[in-house]
């Protein structure tokens, strides 16, 4: 008899279920961490991403770049595309690893064993933020480090502490973003694929991925209110390329982190309601425990 | 609280519970189960596909809420004490395919540990105990998405031992696999069941001859309802009126009505790969008897010694569980997998399809037709 199956640290039921506020906060913690682990071994693992997720995306970026020069454009045009280009990693990772990934997981069978775990589902769905952001940095950082050898960009920052704060506070925001997104595509199924690829090309567009979303006018303004990506990418761009031209008609980097920080607090305090309301609605209906449901 | 003989509360209690699922036209896949399992029994859901057997399940890991009635686990709550539930129990279904086939079964063993709050070395030494335990040792470092059916099986086995699990619940664990891959999941089973006393498991199959193995008690259920409950044998006990023998005999001069006449004996007829008079290629005449008592056998025996036959088998037949579900239900299992769940206007959505991959074997004689 193995000795692991008379391995017995606790007298009665009553007491294993009785755990103390440090011990669920740990399992919530080490819940992040266990979940992160696929998607951080998967940049070692799987090495076709170096190919979809930066040669393929790259091109596109050279595209606009090829387009700004043909245009006479300024070379900070340049510097724009190229962050616009690393920030895509991430606002990808959002659409595809975090806001339609509830619903693969359910499809496998994953979400009846998370749900009947003690760790939190918010946890999980950190723990996929943490593992999805560590994919996407290494992309960003590549698509950054080429864009800026290949086409010469050059950067110039003066305020290094809050554009890594700026960047900190976006990720945040796209990532909380991200998880209210993964419990309504849950609850909308099967649609969540269309609905990941009908968002992708518009968001792109009124994010000002390619271009300062100042110029979009009233629609830009809206895109900075309500879109953690337009917000972010366009205070890095403040803060990446001072006095760059083409960048007035929007909030100072300064306001738009304040508007980063609301955001964060929005969107996680949103997705950890909707979980609940979710996990209620699927025990009501029966919806998680049916694969197709 | 409800509870055992010695005031502990039980594994399982389950009263009223009805589960209905708001589909057109509405599901009744749960309707009014009540089931008490004491602490440390092996306690078997046997039913066909469609019978509820599942939907109980859910409702007792706290996936689904029941439509009416309550049940509690150890003392608590599965609608408004989950918390406390989800630390002490686990759940392993046939078939299933959670994690990532890109992880190894260590990291993937080691993943889902994380989320029952094994500190990373303990989760690690958790983990290659288990792999151990379960027989994995040499597809620790295989990937998930390699591994045959079979492996997967001890893989998930041994996942839903990680937590050290109170209750374990397992919904047709077999399902799928080939005879001896279940039959490895079935001692997986029993061993862990065996070693440390308290620790219950809860397992549905439709595996008639998997129930008589592994279960201490089982509730055949239909229908969403629970038709009988006992021990393996009290159950067959409830179907068997008359002791049924199966009698081998070198000769049997007047043939199977000699013994018929024979007081205590209900029917003698022979049996279906038995020699028919006149059939001189057999050796040897099967009879299968049916006898009011296992005391007619006397009198068989003193008048085959009479007619100078030499008795050269005599094996008692007992009843199969499917004998009773024919008997409870009015039809066979396959009868009722085919026809899904006429009460409740469908299959139950959440049982899976029938599957004939592996059936273990009954061990009744194939004549012995009842």
């Amino acid at each position: 008899m193995s000795s692991v199956y008379v391995n017995r640290p606790t007298a009665s039921p009553q007491a294993a279920a009785a755990w103390d506020t440090r011990r669920q906060l740990l399992t919530n913690v080490r819940g992040i961490g266990g979940r992160a682990y696929p998607r951080v071994s998967g940049i070692l693992r799987e090495r076709s991403w170096l190919f979809f997720e930066i040669l393929l995306p790259f091109m596109t970026t050279s595209g606009f770049v090829f387009v700004y020069r043909a245009l006479h454009a300024p070379p900070a045009y340049i510097g724009f595309v190229v962050l616009g280009g690393a920030m895509t990693a991430f606002w990808l990772n959002v659409m595809w690893m975090m806001a339609a990934q509830l619903y693969w997981e359910k499809d496998q069978g994953n979400l009846e064993l998370y749900f009947t775990a003690p760790v939190s589902m918010m946890s999980i769905l950190l723990g996929m933020a943490v593992g999805g952001m560590a994919m996407s940095f290494a992309r960003a950082i590549v698509v950054l480090a080429i864009g800026a050898i290949v086409y010469g960009v050059q950067f110039q920052i003066e305020q290094w502490a809050l554009l890594l704060a700026v960047f900190a506070l976006t990720l945040a925001a796209l990532y909380g973003l991200g998880m209210v997104l993964a419990s309504l595509f849950l609850l909308w199924g099967r649609e969540a694929w269309h609905l990941t690829q009908l968002t992708v090309e518009p968001i792109y567009f009124v994010s000002g991925l390619n271009f300062p979303v100042g110029r979009l006018g009233a629609l830009g303004a809206l895109a900075i209110g309500t879109i953690p990506l337009a917000v972010g990418l366009d205070a890095m761009r403040q803060l990446a390329f001072v006095n760059a031209p083409g960048l007035g008609g929007t909030p100072s980097p300064g306001i738009e982190a304040g508007i980063l920080v609301v955001m964060t607090v929005i969107f996680i305090g949103v997705a950890r309601w909707m979980l609940t309301r979710l996990e209620m609605l699927a025990r009501r209906e029966g919806k998680l425990t049916m694969r197709w449901g | 609280m409800p509870a055992d003989t010695t005031g502990a509360p039980l594994a399982i209690d389950a009263r009223g519970i009805r589960r209905i699922y708001k589909t057109k036209p509405p599901v009744v896949a749960l309707d009014g189960i009540d089931l008490q399992v004491e602490p440390g029994e092996l306690f078997g859901l046997l039913g066909p596909n469609g019978a509820g057997k599942t939907t109980l399940i859910k409702i007792l890991t706290t996936l689904l809420l029941p439509s009416e009635g309550t049940a509690r686990i150890f003392g608590f709550d599965v609608v408004t004490r989950t918390k406390e539930l989800r630390r002490i129990m686990n759940m392993v279904a046939g078939g299933e395919q959670s994690g990532y086939g890109m992880l190894t079964v260590h990291e993937q063993l080691w993943m889902f540990s994380q989320f029952y709050g094994l500190g990373v070395r303990e989760g690690r030494r958790r983990v290659e105990e288990l792999i151990e335990a379960v027989g994995l040792a040499e597809q620790r470092m295989q990937r998930v998405s390699t591994l045959s059916t079979g492996e997967r099986q001890k893989m998930n086995f041994a996942r839903g031992l990680l937590n050290d699990p109170w209750i374990f619940f397992l919904d047709e664990p077999t399902l799928g696999l080939d005879v001896s891959a279940a039959r490895s999941v079935r001692d997986l089973v029993r061993a862990w069941q065996a070693a440390v006393p308290g620790r219950t498991i809860l397992l549905t199959t439709h595996y008639m001859a998997e129930a008589d193995e592994l279960c201490e008690r089982l509730a055949i259920v239909d229908h969403g309802k629970i038709l009988a409950i006992g021990t393996p044998d009290e159950l067959k006990r409830r179907v068997q009126r008359e002791s049924i023998f199966r009698l081998e005999v070198d000769q049997l001069d007047g043939g199977p009505a000699t013994l018929a006449r024979l007081p205590g004996v209900t029917s003698a007829v022979i049996a279906a790969n038995g020699r028919q008079e006149g059939d001189e290629t057999s050796q040897t005449v099967a009879v299968n008897l049916a006898l009011e008592g296992d005391a007619a056998l006397g009198s068989v025996v003193n008048a085959l010694g009479g007619i100078g036959s030499r008795i050269v088998s005599l094996q008692k037949s007992e009843p199969s569980l499917e004998d009773v579900f024919v008997e409870l239900v009015g039809r066979g299992f396959d009868e009722a997998e085919a026809n899904g769940s006429p009460s409740s206007g469908g299959r139950d959505p959440n049982d899976e399809p029938p599957a004939h991959a592996e059936r273990p074997p009954t061990g009744e004689p194939a004549e012995v037709g009842r």
